[in-house]
């Protein structure tokens, strides 16, 4: 365990504090009326432009687990673990394209959630519960990973008490960090991360820059780098030759050389992008901005992040060669800063990852609390609900959902912080064929997609569930990749992720479906949305700049 | 401004065709599993996707203005506002 810094815990503080105070400050912020709707408490009233959804939505992509996890697997030697770029490469061409359409739908018909946008267009409770009730399910382990997140920065200051403490002493700085978040998040709605991410992205992008900069003089230079982490993995792969012939342990390295992990690099690229924007908190982020050329536009500034996802990406590298010795990956990045810089500037990034972890975990919480309140509560429980009613209930729902990550964290696992959020990524790409389809066009049944949807969870569940962990026969949950085979018959050698393959099931399922529905004459149900509502901007007849959700006339 | 007919389909599909570039190209990923050329001691493998991401930016610059002057001209063909209430700085 390390002894705690005074230095390094003084700067962290200060900064901790300061987005305290900014996150309750929040609520005054460009407040036009007042909180009590959920268009203010949960969407920031509709009303960023450009710049602020920059730093909202990045902030919302580029999470603690940026800078913990995706470094730790290039530390650890995956040879897939720099697929965190190409995907939030492809991630905004894909955003580009999509929600310019979900943005007009949603506003032209004042919809708060995707589930809301399922229910207008296929008239279906049932198919808007079930994307209910993944983006939630799919949420929590996200919530989860932030934890891990600052738990790892905790430790690493010598404020977690070390794996020895009790439960009380290791987790008490985490429960106290939550709660204030919690307070600001229930008092602020939305507008408290889009704040509290001007600091967080500013201290971020500070913090990378110089590590990218000043670390390889201190090293020998990129080449040195790369040099010492080559030898570390070639000596650990001849030292573990046996092992590793064996399957009982996995080589290591730099590029992923055969077809087979290249297949997993790219298909865990495709199935991720695809998976981050059906994740409710990017939806609440885009449904956030003022116009529905925002989020095109964003599309060609957000790559900025991406480039430095890439460099901090890098830095796991740089950890090797800085000789940085830890059982748990997740603490190399930390450890770093700790090691090869003063203290004060390893404060500063301390605070940038424990911040990096707030902001998206507040969003997430806001968007899930707003599917349960308009999803579940509003069309299953109170369908008489004022809109305070319903900003109330979200609040609620918020601390509820918040609470229920911190019981993620301490009942799994931490290790597989990684996992458990492709694992969330396994379920939300079950809900692409309602919503992106959905958006095209009405020909998949509701029923058929409902069907199509239970089978990608249960396959992709059952697929991630089964995959052992490297080295122990039997273990679940060992990854979110492997051979291409579905019901018991090998199709292919080749690593797929298995959120791609159980969506295509949900697909093929939802086509067949479709045709024996319609074959049948089930009913399809009316659609809500007219061909024009998918094309509508700020500022044309019938869209509301202050959209209240009560006088709106909604349902046909 | 002053046209008013319905704009063409061309400049959709010219973005369409960079977009799904941008798409496509990570993808393709024994394209750049290599170590060689290294840059500044940075193997291929890592640069490259530095440049994809590059690559992006401009792709999707490119798409924005094509369907910004398609949809220009659409709104103005239907009589709609043409930019946007309130219009976002730039």
């Amino acid at each position: 365990m390390n002894d705690v810094d005074p230095v390094a815990l003084v700067v962290f503080l200060f900064f901790f504090l300061l987005v305290t105070v900014l996150g309750f400050l929040a609520a005054r912020w460009r407040k036009v009326g007042s909180l009590d709707t959920l268009d203010e408490w949960g969407l920031g009233g509709r009303s960023f432009g450009t710049f602020i959804a920059w730093f909202l939505i990045g902030g919302d992509i580029y999470t603690a687990y940026t800078f913990i996890a995706v470094p730790a697997t290039l530390y650890a030697g995956s040879v897939t673990g720099f697929f965190a770029v190409p995907y939030t490469i492809i991630l905004y061409p894909i955003i580009f394209i999509f929600l310019p359409r979900l943005w007009s739908v949603s506003h032209r018909r004042s919809y708060v959630t995707p589930a809301d946008f399922v229910q207008g267009r296929f008239d279906s409770k049932t198919l808007a519960l079930a994307i209910a009730f993944t983006g939630i399910l799919a949420t929590l382990p996200y919530i989860a990973l932030q934890l891990v997140g600052i738990q790892a920065v905790l430790d690493v200051m010598g404020l977690g008490g070390g794996e020895d403490a009790g439960w009380f002493r290791k987790d008490l700085p985490l429960f106290i960090a939550f709660a204030l978040l919690a307070a600001y998040t229930y008092s602020s709605g939305l507008r408290a991360p889009a704040l509290i991410a001007f600091v967080k992205d500013t201290l971020i992008y500070l913090v990378i820059i110089v590590a990218v900069i000043y670390l390889p003089t201190q090293l020998g230079g990129w080449s040195g780098i790369f040099d010492s982490a080559e030898k570390a993995f070639s000596s650990f792969n001849s030292d573990n030759a046996d092992a590793i012939a064996n399957g009982e342990a996995s080589s290591k390295g730099l590029i992923p050389g055969m077809g087979v992990s290249q297949w997993a690099y790219a298909s865990l690229s495709l199935g991720s992008a695809l998976a981050l924007f059906m994740y409710p908190h990017s939806v609440t982020a885009v449904l956030s901005t003022k116009n529905r050329n925002i989020i095109r536009r964003n599309a060609a500034l957000l790559p900025a992040y991406s480039f430095l996802l890439g460099l901090l990406a890098l830095l796991g590298i740089a950890a090797i060669a800085a000789g940085i010795q830890v059982s748990n990956p997740q603490l190399a990045i930390p450890q770093l800063f700790e090691q090869e810089f003063s203290p004060w500037f390893a404060g500063i990034a301390f605070a940038a990852i424990a911040i990096g972890a707030f902001v998206p975990a507040a969003i997430m919480s806001i968007a899930a609390a707003n599917l349960w309140t308009r999803n579940i509560y509003k069309a299953y429980i109170n369908p008489q609900a004022t809109d305070a009613q319903e900003s109330q209930q979200s609040k609620l729902a918020s601390l509820l959902v918040k609470f229920g990550a911190l019981v993620f964290v301490l009942a799994l696992p931490k290790d597989f912080a990684i996992n458990l959020q492709l694992l969330g990524g396994i379920w939300i790409l079950q809900t692409l064929p309602a919503i992106v389809v959905g958006l095209y066009t009405r020909w998949l049944h509701r029923y058929a997609l409902l069907a199509g949807w239970a089978v990608g969870m249960v396959w992709g569940t059952f697929a991630a569930y089964n995959k052992p962990v490297v080295g122990d026969p039997g273990s679940h949950f060992g990854g979110s990749v492997g051979p291409l085979e579905v019901f018991g018959i090998e199709i292919s050698e080749n690593l797929i992720y298995f959120g791609v393959t159980a969506l295509v099931l949900n697909l093929l399922v939802a086509v067949v479906g479709t045709l024996v529905c319609r074959a049948l004459g089930v009913g399809a149900g009316v659609d809500e949305t007219r061909p024009r509502d998918y094309l509508a901007d700020a500022g044309d007849p019938h869209v509301a700049d202050d959209l209240d959700p009560i006088a709106t006339p909604k349902g046909p | 401004m002053t046209d008013h007919t319905p704009p063409g389909r061309t400049p959709l599909v010219l973005a369409g065709i960079a977009l799904a570039v941008a798409i496509v190209a990570p993808l393709l990923v024994w394209t750049y599993a290599r170590r060689d050329p290294e840059l500044w001691g940075i193997p291929f493998f890592f640069w490259y996707q530095f440049l994809l991401v590059v690559l992006s930016v401009v792709l999707t610059s490119i798409a924005y203005r094509l369907v910004i002057g398609h949809e220009r001209q659409r709104r103005a063909a239907e009589g709609l506002s043409t930019g946007g209430k309130g219009g976002d700085a730039r």
